[in-house]
């Protein structure tokens, strides 16, 4: 049997409200298919099993709230037969959450869930009309018992899940947790370097010209694609800081900060920025930056930002000096580009200019190695030839 | 394809609104420049793009983005463009 647990969608993440499964017991599962809807407070997220097999029973009811690592659901591995019935009290011993080594703020909490409450006649009549599991609510009367009062809480809690004002405030909390984490513990040193765009813009409109609006790449891709092809080359910035060590990761997934409609932001993953062509990323970013507006992000895309990426030249700033999102240890920053004096080959010019910043974590490197990828940033962004090429950069000696 | 300036106006604020539901149409001043009155990064601004170019047809290449600054430059360039196309 498989257990399938909340994982953690972010590091600002403690626990997540169950909205909605997509599953239901006996549904064979596909590895990467969405089973189910979990609202982390920044966000109701689509999160994805990553075993395949035949769901064997929901854990967790829609309402419900639990810790990460909580199991959510059990999993008959292929070929695995279904367990015969078991006593209650035997029954809650695999329920007990465990959290993984990733979320080791959030508490461990044992699933009241497991075993089966005594449920209230009236309460359950109600439960019915409301189309609520009532047997899967924590009861609050004697022995744990669901009663009539629990059944009318999870009513309104339900309701109260969309509502845009408690959705605002979560976020504003999961922000403050995540940030004021990264500050108390990241020692965090800033980099800058201006970085001239003429070639590279001159590049993008020769590239665009013939195109279809649909087909057109914004610079923002540009700048995202020599940021993945210059992690490669300085690998100690993209990964995590965990248990006192840094683990680099294998492949370049940047976080793209997205601010929301209505305030508050998220920065989900672009997966293997390095490796992709210009259009695909474009194509990838578009859907991206939909998706996290309309709520429907997923959790690959939540948890596994290597680093990330934040643009607020849009708004017309000049530079932007971010705060590390814990447990990465590093944030690239650009600000606009903007036409200003450029002194090149002993000549007065003006040339659009880029200011892109480096907010990395002293434990992990030094100012020297974040000058390397600052560098190797500006030198990428000198020949975008190479940035429309793919992943071929990585064989280039730094 | 030829259309009045109301319901090309009509027809690119209903565009705007499902790129940025929050902003009230009716409050948009037709003169200044649209990013000022709306926040619009520029993927938001080339899906708004992209919406006119779908719902009208009209071809907007990349060299004519900088007239597009106000409402009433996007309704100029919208009514020139559907003219010349229904010659």
């Amino acid at each position: 049997m498989i257990p399938f647990k909340l994982p953690s969608l972010g590091a600002d993440m403690e626990q997540g409200k169950l909205l909605q499964w997509h599953v239901k017991p006996g549904d064979a599962v596909q590895r990467g298919q969405v089973v189910a809807v979990v609202d982390t407070s920044k966000a109701a997220v689509d999160v994805e099993i990553w075993e395949a097999g035949l769901i064997h029973e929901l854990r967790v009811q829609p309402g419900e709230t639990v810790p990460v690592g909580a199991v959510l659901a059990t999993l008959l591995a292929p070929g695995e037969a279904a367990p015969a019935e078991v006593p209650a009290q035997a029954a809650a011993t695999p329920a007990v959450a465990v959290a993984e080594p990733v979320a080791a703020a959030a508490p461990v909490v044992a699933l009241a869930a497991a075993t089966r409450p005594a449920v209230s006649p009236s309460a359950r009549r109600r439960a019915k009309e409301l189309g609520i599991d009532a047997e899967g609510l924590r009861g609050s009367g004697a022995q744990g018992a669901v009663t009539l009062a629990d059944v009318e809480a999870a009513a309104a809690q339900r309701s109260a899940a969309a509502a845009p004002v408690d959705r605002a405030q979560a976020m504003r909390r999961a922000i403050a947790a995540a940030m004021s984490r990264s500050k108390r513990e990241i020692p965090h040193y800033y980099l800058s370097e201006t970085i001239p765009m003429a070639r590279a813009l001159a590049w993008l409109q020769q590239h665009n010209e013939g195109l279809a609006i649909t087909e057109r790449i914004l610079p923002a891709v540009l700048q995202l694609k020599a940021v993945g092809l210059a992690l490669q080359r300085v690998p100690q910035l993209n990964g995590f800081y965990r248990n006192d060590a840094f683990e680099p990761a294998t492949a370049v997934h940047t976080g793209v900060a997205i601010a929301l409609r209505g305030g508050g932001l998220v920065a989900p993953a672009l997966h293997a920025v390095g490796s992709k062509p210009l259009a695909q990323l474009m194509r990838e970013l578009a859907d991206l930056v939909q998706r996290a507006r309309a709520g429907s992000l997923r959790s690959s895309e939540m948890s596994d930002p290597t680093i990330t990426v934040t643009n607020l030249g849009d708004q017309g700033v000049e530079a932007v000096f971010g705060v590390i999102y814990p447990p990465q240890v590093a944030l690239v920053g650009f600000g606009s580009v903007a036409v200003r004096p450029w002194v090149d080959g002993g000549e007065l010019r003006a040339v659009p200019l880029l200011t892109a910043s480096l907010a990395a974590d002293h434990r992990v490197t030094d100012g020297h190695q974040g000058a390397l990828f600052l560098a190797e940033l500006r030198d990428l962004l000198q020949q975008p030839e190479q940035l429309a090429a793919g992943a071929d950069g990585k064989e280039t000696k730094a | 394809m030829s259309m009045d300036r109301t319901s090309l106006k009509t027809t690119a604020l209903g565009v705007l609104h499902s790129i940025a539901p929050e902003v009230e149409t009716d409050a948009i001043e037709p003169a200044r420049p649209l990013r000022h009155q709306v926040d619009l990064d520029s993927m938001d601004w080339l899906n708004f793009l992209i919406g006119l170019h779908q719902r009208l047809g009209v071809n907007i290449p990349e060299a004519d983005y900088a007239q597009l600054v106000t409402l009433d430059n996007v309704l100029d360039y919208l009514q020139a463009k559907l003219a010349a196309a229904g010659d």
